[in-house]
């Protein structure tokens, strides 16, 4: 986006000597300073940042955990209660990095959401949107390897069955699933060999996620960002520089989730876990109940809704990779939803579709909750599938803004010193 | 070009020596690289320690009847069960025509005998029921060992993961698992002892 002259003068010796060998500071102040920022941006927008702030939280604390937990099928669960206990503050990082994995989740969520109504997937953002998928994919692998290491007894079962996804490879050539799935376990069963590979990965993954955010970034910085009315960025008035307005927005919205992050540290650390996971791993008996933590439950309820084993794990990674697809099944012009008059419903009876996914996946797999999860699951499918092309094309979208500064300033652009002086700046 | 002409000399069709010398070692290197990733691969899966845990011995002589054990064979849990002779009778009157998956699976049979009761056990112990008690669908380990389980509907087991129906002899009948319950390689050394694997 360096379409104009850089206001970066680097002023000490140093810098300048710096800015002729590494022209970092100059990046920098370039992507992060004057970076031009559509000046209509909402609260929405602030979710980038909050996931920036999250993987950090989640890199340190862990690092930190990593210092005391042990990684065997012996000590990992005593471990867990050694640094809850024992550690100094070690309950605290132990709790930051728990709430933490929920709250990157929570935020994520918001993102993507964001993007669904936006349109933000749409062209020209099609790579930034499918980097965007490839992150949430190596978040869910990293929260689910994390998930296994206290070695309570929901890690466990959760390993036993999200590894045994695997095995239905051998309904299409039979003695292959069982071949993948002992080699992810490293045995005949999920055991500390299993325990220890997944803390390997689990440390692993989120330096790979933090190469795919710089690439997120990138495509983000190359193509401008997108913002409530979908429209481009045309004149110099359409946009603000980055700093300080939308860093200092970023920063509020930051500190209000993070009230909420240290509500649940300080005050229900456990609430958005399960209580069978402080009883440790017994390979020989399976809770009455398994669930998955909270931001699996809408897949969860799709691998049970379909009766047939390699459909039902076939069907649960489709719903996540389905969302790579978005930008070419959608058909509309028009991007942001606000000017979507039909499709603004569909697409809030799809966050429900989740929502209700999500219930659904947290009860038993019997009787009405089935037949719930199927009706839901075929909605989500058909919500991309079928509602995305058609009414795309059916649609007349309501009256656009001709630019950002309209729809912000109203018909007539920059406002006159007249206007200005009949309506004062609230303060 | 012309430097260029001498250096590699041209064939009629327009590809040189060098072509096939970038073209080979491309190939090489790229075998070369498969196979370093060979043992990167291979460590991962079950090593000799795991291996060598491969048989497990059993007595048999305090299952009254009516009642189940489990025992572990290679880190899985593996359910014995002394069955009653009416849960034999239910086992033995099913048609084959009713099971969802008609074969065996048993270790020690091919892969096509089909799920008759006589199948899935040993002749002259007809009454013990051995299998790996790990469900076909995500290996849960299914209720119905003990007697104040939930044992389903067809009074054998019941995944309460996901909800599959077992049978008494262990072959699934209702819900998502694909396949029956496998039986592992065992006999009996005598009348009241088996040796598993």
């Amino acid at each position: 986006m360096a379409t104009h002259e850089s206001t970066f003068r680097p002023t000490t010796r140093f810098g300048k000597w710096l800015d002729a060998r590494l022209p970092l500071p100059r990046m920098m102040h370039g992507q992060f300073v004057e970076f031009p920022t559509p000046r209509n941006l909402n609260y929405l927008w602030t979710t980038g940042g909050l996931l920036t702030f999250f993987l950090a939280v989640q890199i340190l604390t862990g690092i930190v955990l990593a210092m005391h937990f042990i990684p065997s099928a012996a000590d990992a669960f005593n471990s867990v209660e050694h640094i809850r206990r024992d550690v100094n503050y070690g309950w605290l990082i132990r709790n930051m990095h728990a709430v933490g994995a929920s709250m990157f989740f929570l935020a994520v969520y918001i993102h993507i959401a964001r993007g669904l109504y936006y349109g933000s997937y749409k062209a020209p953002r099609e790579i930034l949107w499918i980097i965007g998928v490839v992150i949430l994919i190596l978040m869910m692998a990293t929260a689910f390897m994390g998930y296994s290491l206290p070695w309570g007894q929901m890690s466990f079962w959760a390993v036993t069955v999200i590894t045994n996804l695997f095995s239905s490879v051998d309904s299409i050539i039979p003695g292959l699933g069982t071949r993948i799935v002992q080699w992810l376990w490293g045995g005949y069963s999920v055991s500390g060999t299993t325990l220890t590979r997944f803390y390997s990965l689990h440390y692993l993954l989120p330096f790979v996620i933090v190469g795919a955010v710089g690439l997120h970034i990138w495509a983000l910085h190359a193509v401008g960002q997108n913002n409530p009315t979908g429209l481009e960025i045309k004149t110099a008035s359409d946009s603000v520089p980055m700093a300080p307005h939308a860093v200092m927005k970023d920063a509020f919205a930051l500190s209000v989730f993070v009230l909420l992050f240290a509500w649940f540290i300080f005050f229900a650390p456990d609430y958005l876990g399960h209580a069978d996971n402080y009883i440790e791993a017994n390979p020989l008996s399976t809770p009455p109940h398994i669930v998955p933590e909270w931001y699996f439950l809408p897949y969860y309820a799709i691998l049970r809704a379909i009766p047939n084993k390699l459909l039902g794990v076939v069907a649960m990674f489709a719903a996540i990779i389905i969302l790579c697809f978005a930008p070419w099944l959608d058909t509309s012009r028009v991007r942001s939803c606000k000017y979507r008059p039909i499709y603004k419903w569909f697409l809030f009876l799809f966050i429900i579709t989740v929502i209700a996914l999500g219930y659904l996946g947290s009860k038993p797999p019997e009787g009405a909750y089935v037949y719930w999860s199927r009706i839901f699951t075929a909605y989500y499918f058909m919500h991309f599938l079928i509602v995305m092309p058609i009414v795309g094309v059916m649609e007349t979208p309501s009256t656009m803004p001709r630019s950002i500064t309209e729809s912000v300033l109203g018909r007539g652009g920059a406002p006159t010193p007249a206007k200005a002086a009949a309506a004062p700046e609230r303060r | 070009m012309q430097r260029e002409a001498n250096l590699a000399s041209h064939t009629g069709d327009g590809s040189s020596r060098r072509d096939f010398i970038v073209i080979a070692a491309q190939a090489f290197a790229g075998v070369g690289a498969a196979i370093a990733l060979w043992p990167f691969i291979q460590q991962m899966n079950p090593d000799a320690s795991t291996q060598a845990l491969a048989s497990t011995e059993v007595d048999l002589s305090p299952v009254k009847e009516g009642q189940a054990i489990t025992v572990v064979w290679r880190g899985k849990p593996v359910f014995i069960r002394n069955r009653t002779p009416e849960e034999v009778k239910a086992a033995v009157e099913v048609k084959m025509a009713e099971l969802a998956d008609p074969s065996a699976r048993n270790d020690m049979l091919p892969e096509k005998a089909p799920a008759t009761d006589g199948n899935r056990t040993k002749p002259k112990h007809g009454n013990w029921l051995v299998l790996v008690g790990i469900c076909t669908h995500l290996g849960c380990i299914p209720k119905g060992q003990s007697l104040t389980d939930a044992k389903g509907e067809y009074g054998g087991w019941f995944c309460p993961c996901h909800g599959s129906h077992y049978d008494t002899a262990g072959r699934i009948r209702k819900g998502p698992a694909p396949r029956n319950l496998e039986v592992p390689p065992y006999e009996f050394t005598s009348d009241t002892r088996i040796k598993i694997g």
